[in-house]
């Protein structure tokens, strides 16, 4: 199985969490980001996600290789979706699996972080009003500024290029 | 019987976002001044330089005749200024030296449409539709609508044209009139201009593919074009108008089969290209 993949079904946490599974690992955490009815003082009904899939998979694959190099964990496994998405489902999933409780923990966290920032998935969001928006895209082309802000985590990630609002 | 078409190429200018006089920046080994230079003097009557006064001693500017401003710090419009007072039966091919893609052919063109009887001939730009002022044509009569907006308080030669009767031209190479004003630019500009030099790249085909919003602005998930862009920039700038695409370069990346790349990455036939604006996954 490929460490880093897409899914167009609900998450089954449980099988999700046994790939992971290894008696050499004693310490195991998991992530698992779901979608809330509100951002920015708008109320969120659903979600759809889009991704650019064959770019998306060697740079996920990328940086599950990092977080192993990083922080020494045996196993790690990252699901996001695509499609459709109710309030409260899982739009993505981390689990790292290590000796020690530190690493899964530090790597969790690193991998959510780098997929949010460097992988090419897209968000749109449909609010209450009947208004829908693509997330980090729609008011940089609306007001044709945030110059600055489309380039601000460049210099910490070579991959980044989100507006550093929905971190 | 319409007026002796003159050059004046814009020097004087500060070049604060650059950081060094501008004029003196080198694309494939030559200052950008004497590049500007060359490719207005067949095409003009007489050429001149447009200078601040303390820039007269310049010797790379006093190669050429010069106009001194006649107003401190109005910026370009100061310098159109000048030369419409200085040679009044003149009209005035009015070139900025900042930009490193124009060619005689975008010149001619100008050239070809001018119109003696409006205020002035200038391109339409094609990143905001408005006038292009820093390559366009002056008439005689456009000192009378210069000195009106400068009465005003205002500055903007671009304003300007854009309360004149001038007749708008559409470019055809859509990047001709790209200006140069940061160390990124110059930079981006440099590995355009330096590395591929000016050979034009036959048309071949190339893969877009689009997602997201610009997917929803193109209307479409994928197309097959055939382009003669040297690079994603240039593909870009083509497909923007016509298709409709609202982001701006700068917020987006670029893949090149479906590996991130550089916008100057150079193009070849068959190559998949790929826009990506700014991504929230999680």
């Amino acid at each position: 199985m490929t460490d880093f993949r897409f899914s167009a079904a609900p998450l089954d946490t449980q099988a999700l969490r046994a790939e992971l599974a290894d008696p050499s690992c004693g310490g195991y955490a998991a992530f698992e980001g779901w979608v809330r009815d509100h951002n920015e003082g708008q109320r969120v009904t659903r979600l759809e996600y889009e991704a650019f899939a064959a770019l998306a998979e060697r740079e996920g694959a990328r940086v599950i290789a990092e977080a192993r190099e990083r922080f020494g964990i045996r196993r790690a496994l990252c699901v996001h979706r695509v499609g459709a998405l109710e309030l409260g489902e899982i739009a993505v999933w981390v689990g790292a699996a290590a000796p020690h409780r530190d690493e899964a923990f530090q790597a969790c966290r690193y991998i959510i972080d780098e997929v949010k920032h460097r992988l090419p998935i897209w968000k749109k969001e449909h609010y209450a009003s009947g208004d829908s928006g693509w997330v980090n895209c729609e008011r940089c082309a609306a007001d044709g500024g945030h110059r600055a802000g489309a380039h601000e985590r460049e210099s910490a990630h070579q991959h980044g290029h989100d507006h550093g609002k929905h971190r | 019987m319409s007026a002796p078409l003159y050059g004046l190429l814009l020097a004087g200018g500060r070049s604060k976002r650059m950081q060094r006089d501008k004029a003196g920046i080198e694309y494939a080994g030559q200052p950008q001044l004497l590049r500007a230079m060359q490719l207005l003097e067949p095409l003009v009557a007489r050429a001149f330089v447009s200078v601040r006064a303390e820039q007269l001693h310049d010797p790379q500017r006093a190669a050429y005749e010069c106009i001194v401003d006649v107003f401190a710090d109005n910026g370009p419009i100061g310098g159109i200024h000048a030369a419409l007072r200085a040679h009044p039966q003149a009209a005035w091919l009015v070139l900025a030296c900042d930009l490193p893609f124009l060619d005689a052919a975008t010149l001619q063109q100008l050239i070809a449409a001018r119109d003696p009887q409006r205020v002035a001939t200038a391109f339409r730009s094609s990143h905001d539709g408005q006038p292009e002022p820093l390559c366009a044509i002056f008439e005689p009569r456009a000192a009378a609508a210069i000195d009106a907006w400068l009465a005003t308080g205002k500055q903007c030669p671009r304003g300007m044209l854009g309360h004149a009767d001038v007749a708008l031209l559409t470019l055809r190479a859509p990047q001709a009139l790209d200006n140069v004003n940061s160390t990124a630019e110059y930079a981006a500009a440099r590995a355009r201009l330096d590395g591929g030099g000016t050979e034009p790249v036959a048309p071949r085909r190339l893969q877009v593919q689009y997602f997201a919003l610009l997917r929803e602005q193109a209307g479409r998930n994928a197309e097959t074009v055939t382009s003669s862009a040297r690079d994603a920039r240039e593909l870009y700038e083509e497909l923007r108008g016509t298709r409709g695409l609202k982001l701006r370069p700068e917020q987006l990346r670029v893949a090149v089969n479906d590996e991130f790349a550089e916008w100057t990455q150079p193009l070849a036939a068959g190559d998949t290209v790929v826009f990506l604006p700014p991504v929230a996954g999680g």
